[in-house]
């Protein structure tokens, strides 16, 4: 069987969650699809679920109320060895990428991180995925009766919801107790549009000038366009905005239908996070700043004037 | 105690890559200790500075040419160095073995490693280690105390950040902002060639890939690259829109 774990958080199953299923509708294997909820009060999330695969485990545990890749790991491998899959499939989510290689040590499983694309050849097992500070796409291969797959959040359109529920079924865990503890939490819920999940986002950079600039310049063009907002990093680490916002190597990895990125001069970190986007647009006062080289359609001159602008356009 | 400080050493991020022979080539490039490697070897030092009774041990697998990224790392100040030199390329699992190995027979009470890989783009290795160790792990830790056998601090998640607290032995994977890696001195750098730097084969870890490369091909997704200039900037907002509505499709 194909095992999918269903990413989930606050109680709603997320896109990812379809584009694993989709993932799984496509991978060229054969065997039902079993989507497995790990969490703690997450009926309403197992009754969605029941709706991507052709049955459904649930471990509703209280133990399970917070993530923690010791015991999703633990779960995860005990219900693959229990019901034989040849494939588990992962969101590469931050969460699912620090759970699914403790899955595969744990299963003696080669690891597929991070894939754009998944198939069967042969009994093989090839991915697409990009390396290199996405830079490089490489094609790798694993063959093995059990392989980990952590899919790049974004990379499969996602499936629709098959109109039947599959069957529920609950499932009993050994889990040891989590060694560690979460003793605070700083959520950073904005309110908006979630990041990943966006078709389009305004990002800025250091050139809006001010965590006033920011809000005024990227928040107000976002809020004109309904766009999620993303931040660099520089301004990340000036507090100008929160960490969950931040697109790049060491944030979040974006590909909508359009970015438009608001005084970024685009250093190979940042681009590692947004170059799949669809189309790419860029306002920066440098001509010679390396995003516009990234660029598809561009403005190059002051961001206090061509953002108002662009506002009043659009709102004509 | 003793940390374990795993480096890798990668292309510099500001070189552009080149591919021959089915793989980024690296002849003649300019490589460095991976920056997310480097927070890991500051964040050692910072711990003993704080008072901790620390050796600080560095691990690095891979070929020859990685010796350039041990010696910056001793130059830093770490204490020693194991160098397990291969030409093999091993995957993150595969090579999660080998330090696990290490990191038992040196005793080690904590793993420090990048949170993410700069030319594999992987997450994986710092959480395959604690698995191969069986200990406990956090990722992108962005503030670390050590408080005896207690470490606390602050790592970032998907939807904020976390505080933490755990027990030694583990894992931590570090990443820009948790330090400001330092220089190494002059002085530190002439007392560093006096370090030991332990020579190692692979063949005494019995490992195998489990994953094989095919291939690789450089990203050339074409822009359009339509920059305009905003002297006059509602024209240019105007031209901008028009273009965003009628020819790419991606606003209404």
């Amino acid at each position: 069987m194909i095992l999918l774990v269903v990413p989930h958080a606050d109680g709603k199953i997320g896109r990812a969650a379809y584009e694993l299923a989709s993932a799984a509708r496509n991978i060229g294997r054969e065997g039902p699809v079993t989507a497995l909820v790990l969490g703690s009060g997450v009926a309403a999330v197992a009754a969605k679920a029941a709706h991507i695969g052709d049955q459904v485990l649930v471990a509703d545990l209280p133990e399970l109320a917070q993530f923690d890749p010791e015991l999703w790991s633990a779960a995860v491998a005990q219900i693959a060895q229990e019901g034989e899959a040849h494939t588990i499939l992962i969101a590469a989510s931050r969460d699912g990428r620090a759970y699914s290689p403790r899955v595969a040590v744990k299963l003696d499983a080669p690891l597929l991180e991070d894939v754009a694309s998944v198939q069967d050849r042969g009994g093989t097992l090839v991915a697409e995925r990009y390396c290199f500070l996405t830079r490089v796409t490489e094609t790798i291969e694993a063959q093995a009766k059990v392989t980990v797959v952590s899919v790049k959040p974004g990379a499969f359109a996602p499936e629709l919801p098959a109109p039947e529920a599959a069957e529920q079924f609950d499932v009993d865990l050994q889990l040891l107790p989590r060694r560690v503890a979460i003793t605070g939490k700083e959520k950073e819920d904005t309110g908006r549009i979630a990041l990943a999940e966006a078709d389009l986002v305004v990002a800025g950079g250091r050139g809006v000038g001010s965590p006033e600039g920011f809000t005024q310049l990227v928040v107000g063009l976002a809020d004109q366009l309904g766009a999620a907002v993303g931040a660099t990093r520089a301004v990340v680490d000036a507090g100008w905005r929160p960490y969950s916002e931040q697109v790049g190597q060491t944030g979040k990895t974006v590909q909508p239908k359009a970015y438009i990125a608001v005084g970024i001069s685009g250093a190979v970190q940042h681009i590692s996070g947004m170059s799949k986007s669809a189309c790419i647009v860029a306002i920066n006062k440098d001509p010679d700043a390396p995003i516009f080289h990234f660029a598809d359609y561009g403005i190059v001159g002051d961001v206090r004037q061509i953002v108002p602008a662009l506002i009043a356009e659009l709102r004509k | 105690m003793r940390i374990l400080a795993l480096i890798r050493q990668v292309l510099d991020a500001e070189e552009t890559v080149r591919v021959a022979d089915n793989k980024v080539d690296l002849d003649g490039r300019k490589l460095v200790m991976d920056t997310m490697d480097e927070y890991g070897v500051e964040e050692a030092l910072r711990l003993r500075e704080k008072g901790a009774d620390a050796e600080i041990v560095v691990v690095a697998v891979g070929p020859a040419r990685v010796l350039e990224a041990v010696r910056a790392a001793l130059a830093m100040g770490a204490d020693r160095a194991i160098h397990v030199e291969t030409d093999v390329a091993l995957d993150a699992i595969a090579l999660s073995s080998v330090i696990g190995q290490i990191a038992k027979a040196e005793q080690a009470d904590l793993v420090l490693c990048g949170g993410q890989q700069a030319d594999w783009d992987s997450q994986a290795l710092g959480a395959a280690i604690a698995e191969r160790l069986a200990w406990p792990q956090v990722t992108w830790t962005k503030t670390l105390e050590l408080n005896g056998a207690t470490l606390t601090g602050k790592h970032d998640t998907d939807d904020g950040v976390e505080s933490f607290a755990l027990s030694l032995p583990a894992v931590l994977t570090t990443q820009q902002g948790l330090n400001d890696p330092r220089y190494p001195t002059l002085p530190n750098i002439v007392k560093s060639k006096k370090k030991e730097i332990r020579k190692d084969t692979l063949e005494a870890y019995n490992v195998t890939p489990k994953v094989k490369l095919q291939g690789v091909a450089v990203q050339s997704k074409e822009r359009l690259r339509k920059i305009l200039d905003g002297k006059d900037a509602p024209a240019a907002a105007a031209l901008l829109v028009q273009s965003l509505r009628q020819e790419a499709g991606v606003i209404q």
